[in-house]
């Protein structure tokens, strides 16, 4: 006997739909399909958000995942990290060194001449934000690449506001670091449970949605957050990857990712037991991901208010609200399961309210017979 | 050197190296995760960022020489050359010392790839410069 709660049927139409969702995809069949290499090389700021929000770095697999998706990049980063799932993993990398970027854009905004100056690179930032008709009609200069720019490493900006002993130190985590070893917390393997480490709160945000990241970094600097941010240093270009092989016993660089980083200080007019000065947040994302990078580090920064020693007052301070609603797969799957069907769930609640209906009508009548 | 070259580029060194040894698996190519780890505002403790596809794989040549490779992202024919290539640099032969040339090469065109690259940036790097109000540039005046 079937349980009476299951739905049984419409395999045909699911079949059926199946179809018309490859015909929407492919939509006019007199236009050439666009290809995966396509997407990966001209729509790659969609393909680096979809690669930090599923936390997959492989641009290839994030195109093809833009394309399935008909470029629906929370159903992408899905798609991506549903396929992540199929992988063994191998281990960890070492922690890969941002000092020795090869730097393709380089934004200071604390001082005018800082060491190893700035490099506009490849920014819509000074556009004038018209739309360009010579790439409707296709002229878009294809014999000019605008391939990657990277350059030689830059010295860190951030670190230029030591010697004035205003901003944070950060010998309490040089201390750590030694300590450190590979097993921080991983979000892929223990279960979020708040208060948690910094190091799980950078992991959750890295592949938090970048909307809800942006509308909390936003909230912050409107009045609820109370610490406004300056970037001290926003960087983005190629990383390698380094791995230490079991069997040859020797760390190999593996190859190179695109990483955007920020760093901000905040201005903290200091309590009876610290003193006034800056602290800092930082935002770290695969791919070109500069609105996401510098809404990490506000929000980083506004997570660390209870460690501090302040209290948490505003929802971008407070760690369960932001990290338990940031992950898009989360969000998305809650809010789309409402499409499936709820015959009882919706009957439940229409009963419990006949019976409220009822109960308040008897009541009623019983005041009148008072 | 082999993982950062460009795919291509590894098929002609290898076309290069003129040879082709028979070899058997130990593991063949195959596809996996890594976990990139990062450090919490750069310079602190590990945190880890997320994950990246690599290709790996191990293969024996005659003489029970093990070669060994892993490579970012998703290139079976790039790891095994890589690893093929490892293998051989570890035994004296007429090919070793012509794929070391060829692998000083793949790192001259990888160095002349960043070059242009930041020839390129270069060009987008701004003066900035500080603009005096008239007001204030009169006041500077008239404290001389």
């Amino acid at each position: 006997m079937n349980a009476p709660t299951t739905i049984r049927g419409g395999a045909g139409a699911i079949s059926a739909s199946h179809r018309l969702l490859a015909r929407r995809r492919r939509g006019d069949r007199s236009l050439a399909p666009v290809s995966v290499p396509q997407i990966r090389e001209q729509i790659s700021l969609a393909v680096a958000r979809v690669m930090a929000e599923a936390s997959l770095y492989d641009p290839t697999l994030a195109a093809l995942a833009v394309k399935q998706a008909q470029g629906d990049l929370v159903e992408a980063a899905f798609l991506l990290r549903a396929f992540r799932s199929s992988l063994e993993r191998i281990g960890f990398s070492n922690p890969i060194e941002t000092v020795s970027m090869r730097v393709a854009r380089r934004v200071v905004t604390t001082h005018k001449d800082v060491p190893g100056g700035q490099l506009l690179g490849s920014t819509y930032d000074y556009t004038h934000r018209l739309l360009d008709f010579s790439l409707l009609a296709e002229r878009d200069g294809s014999g000019e690449p605008e391939a990657e720019v990277p350059l030689p490493s830059t010295p860190a900006a951030a670190g230029m506001h030591q010697p004035r002993c205003l901003v944070e130190p950060e010998e309490a985590e040089l201390v750590a670091r030694e300590a450190g070893s590979a097993d921080a917390p991983d979000l892929t393997r223990d279960l979020l449970t708040v208060p948690c480490p910094r190091e799980l709160r950078l992991q959750a945000l890295a592949r938090g949605d970048e909307g809800f990241l942006v509308g909390l970094a936003y909230s912050t600097m409107r009045g609820f957050g109370g610490n406004h941010p300056f970037v001290a240093e926003l960087v983005c270009g190629l990383v390698e990857v380094e791995l230490f092989i079991d069997e040859i016993g020797e760390t190999v660089c593996i190859g190179e990712i695109e990483l955007t980083e920020c760093r901000t200080i905040h201005p903290d007019p200091g309590t009876s037991l610290r003193e006034a000065g800056f602290t800092r947040g930082y935002g770290l994302v695969f791919g070109h991901s500069e609105r996401k990078a510098i809404a990490m580090a506000i929000v980083d920064r506004a997570l660390r208010t209870r460690e501090l020693g302040d209290d948490a007052m505003y929802p971008a301070q407070d760690e369960e609200f932001v990290l338990m609603h940031a992950d898009n797969l989360d969000a998305s799957g809650l809010v789309q399961h409402l499409k499936l069907p709820h015959y009882v769930d919706f009957e439940a609640s229409r009963q419990m309210i006949l019976d409220l209906r009822r109960a308040s009508s008897e009541t009623r009548s019983g005041d009148e017979t008072l | 050197m082999l993982a950062c070259a460009k795919p291509g580029e590894l098929d002609a060194t290898w076309a290069a190296c003129g040879s082709s040894p028979s070899f058997t698996w130990v593991r063949p190519p195959h596809f996996a995760l890594l976990m990139v780890r990062g450090r919490v505002s750069a310079t602190g403790v590990p945190f880890n960022l997320g994950e990246m596809t690599v290709t790996r794989c191990v293969l024996q040549i005659q003489g029970g020489i093990l070669g060994f490779a892993t490579i970012s992202g998703r290139n079976k024919r790039h790891a095994a050359l890589a690893a093929l290539i490892d293998a051989l640099l570890q035994q004296e032969s007429a090919a070793t010392s012509m794929l070391l040339t060829a692998i000083d090469e793949l790192e001259t065109k990888r160095q002349a790839r960043g070059e242009a690259e930041r020839e390129q940036a270069e060009a987008s790097r701004p003066e900035f410069m500080m603009q005096l109000s008239e007001h204030a540039a009169l006041g500077t005046a008239a404290t001389d």
